[in-house]
């Protein structure tokens, strides 16, 4: 990932809804623009997060899956 | 997180059984909305609504007037952790019979109720296995201590502790066809309990495995009973049926309730047409109305029988079924090769892995068969 990444978040083995759960505290202390990237080991953050993301008008900027971690970027609205 | 207040959970086994019986019940389904809309709970007198856990992690203001006052609230979610969250967050808003369901959609998926179908002539019963999260339908024959069982699931240890319990020699493990849309456990149950494995081998020709032959009109013998093959291709080109006992026919994805078998799953829907055709139109018509169809799916709970079952007579599908009632060849064409629902979840994979080409880890097998099974058109 090139570009600014101004926090990352550690939930890897963690199960849900705590991915989400630290994700959604985690971006409380950003400001508007700031990106904060995400780890995490949960298949089904994936999705959740992805919808997560677009109902608090956050944006997903890229996600990728590296040997069992799911990362995510995401741009806070 | 505060988790003081203990959740009162739920198992998918008590939850299938009041679905089952047709109770009234409330489900909030906690999963996201797209996962929801592909596939969840359904039931005659099931209510259900959805809202995402991650709309609810400050509390459940936003939903309080949908809930019901007076009763039950189950909520389920994807494997059971943010179900247990939003149960709390609704107890403490107050509502006082609020379960959370134990291993959520996932164990739903797996879960196994055995139903009783009928008595065999010569003593002995079928029984159908109803796969409620998935609508898969597995059989067991039991006929003077032995058994055979037909298009077997997965998960092993509910068919296992059955045939346990009731003293049965499993003698034979028959599967209609490869399966698209779930992984078969039927060879790994042959092994275990020492019965023999059959497979069509037209489905068969790039399986890794030995296995029996299953072939037009043979035989087994299962206690006093009589298990024979039909052969009727149109799912895929080796699917065979059973007729047991003169009574029963195991239809696999050829025939179901309501709606017919999809030629596609294989990727040869042109070729097979015909043969879908054929099997439906003429070889089911020559055999007697009287007999009692059993598929290996069902699509909807408007399929499902008072008692929880699935199964219609022959003669009343050929009344009913619309798939069975396309007088004109081009439109049964058109009907089953064009605008087909979308293909099971991984149907590939599944397809391999039932060959035995791959052997992804029981994480990997869960993942690949959720979401419902689509094996049908109507």
């Amino acid at each position: 990932m090139t570009g600014q990444v101004d926090k990352v978040l550690d939930c890897k083995g963690l199960a849900c809804p705590m991915p989400i759960v630290r994700t959604k505290k985690e971006m409380d202390t950003l400001t508007s623009g700031q990106v904060l990237e995400i780890h995490a080991t949960d298949k089904g953050a994936k999705n959740d997060l992805t919808a997560w993301a677009n109902s608090g008008g956050h944006e997903l900027i890229k996600d990728e899956e590296e040997n069992g971690v799911l990362k995510f970027w995401i741009k806070k609205g | 997180m505060d988790t003081e207040t203990a959740v009162k959970t739920i198992t998918v086994k008590e939850l299938a059984r009041k679905v089952l019986n047709h109770e009234d019940l409330f489900i909030l389904d906690a999963r996201n909305t797209d996962d929801f809309d592909d596939w969840k709970i359904e039931g005659k007198n099931v209510e259900i609504i959805n809202t995402p856990y991650f709309d609810l992690l400050e509390g459940v203001d936003s939903i309080e007037d949908k809930l019901p006052e007076n009763k039950e609230i189950y909520v389920i979610c994807a494997k059971g952790g943010s179900s247990e969250f939003v149960a709390q967050q609704i107890s403490e808003a107050g509502f006082t019979n609020v379960y959370s369901v134990e291993g959520g959609m996932k164990a739903w998926s797996e879960h196994l109720e055995p139903i009783k179908i009928g008595e065999l002539k010569n003593g002995g019963a079928i029984y159908q296995f109803v796969r409620i999260g998935k609508g898969c339908l597995s059989y067991l024959v039991e006929s003077n201590g032995e058994g055979a069982m037909i298009d077997t699931n997965r998960m092993l240890e509910p068919y296992e502790t059955y045939i346990k319990e009731h003293n049965i020699k499993l003698t034979h493990v028959l599967d209609t066809h490869l399966h698209a849309d779930h992984i078969s456990g039927g060879r790994k149950l042959a092994e275990k309990l020492g019965a023999t494995y059959h497979l069509p081998p037209k489905d068969a020709t790039e399986v890794t495995f030995d296995y029996q032959q299953i072939n037009d009109g043979d035989e087994y013998e299962v206690g006093k009973t009589t298990i024979k093959a039909v052969y009727s291709p149109g799912h895929t080109i080796g699917s065979t049926s059973f007729i047991i006992d003169d009574q029963y026919l195991l239809t696999g994805d050829i025939l179901f309730i309501d709606s017919i078998g999809r030629p596609d799953l294989a990727g040869k829907a042109e070729d097979w047409v015909g043969d879908l055709r054929n099997t439906l139109y003429k070889r089911y018509k020559d055999l007697a109305d009287n007999l009692l169809v059993l598929p290996a799916h069902y699509m909807g709970i408007n399929e499902m029988n008072e008692d929880g079952s699935i199964s219609e007579k022959l003669g009343a599908l050929y009344q009913k079924n619309h798939g069975l009632n396309i007088t004109d060849e081009n439109e049964f064409r058109k009907t089953v090769t064009e605008n087909l629902p979308p293909q099971p979840n991984s149907y590939q994979e599944i397809r391999e892995t039932n060959m035995g080409k791959i052997t992804p880890d029981e994480e990997q097998q869960r993942e690949m068969e959720i979401g419902p099974n689509r094996c049908a058109v109507r």
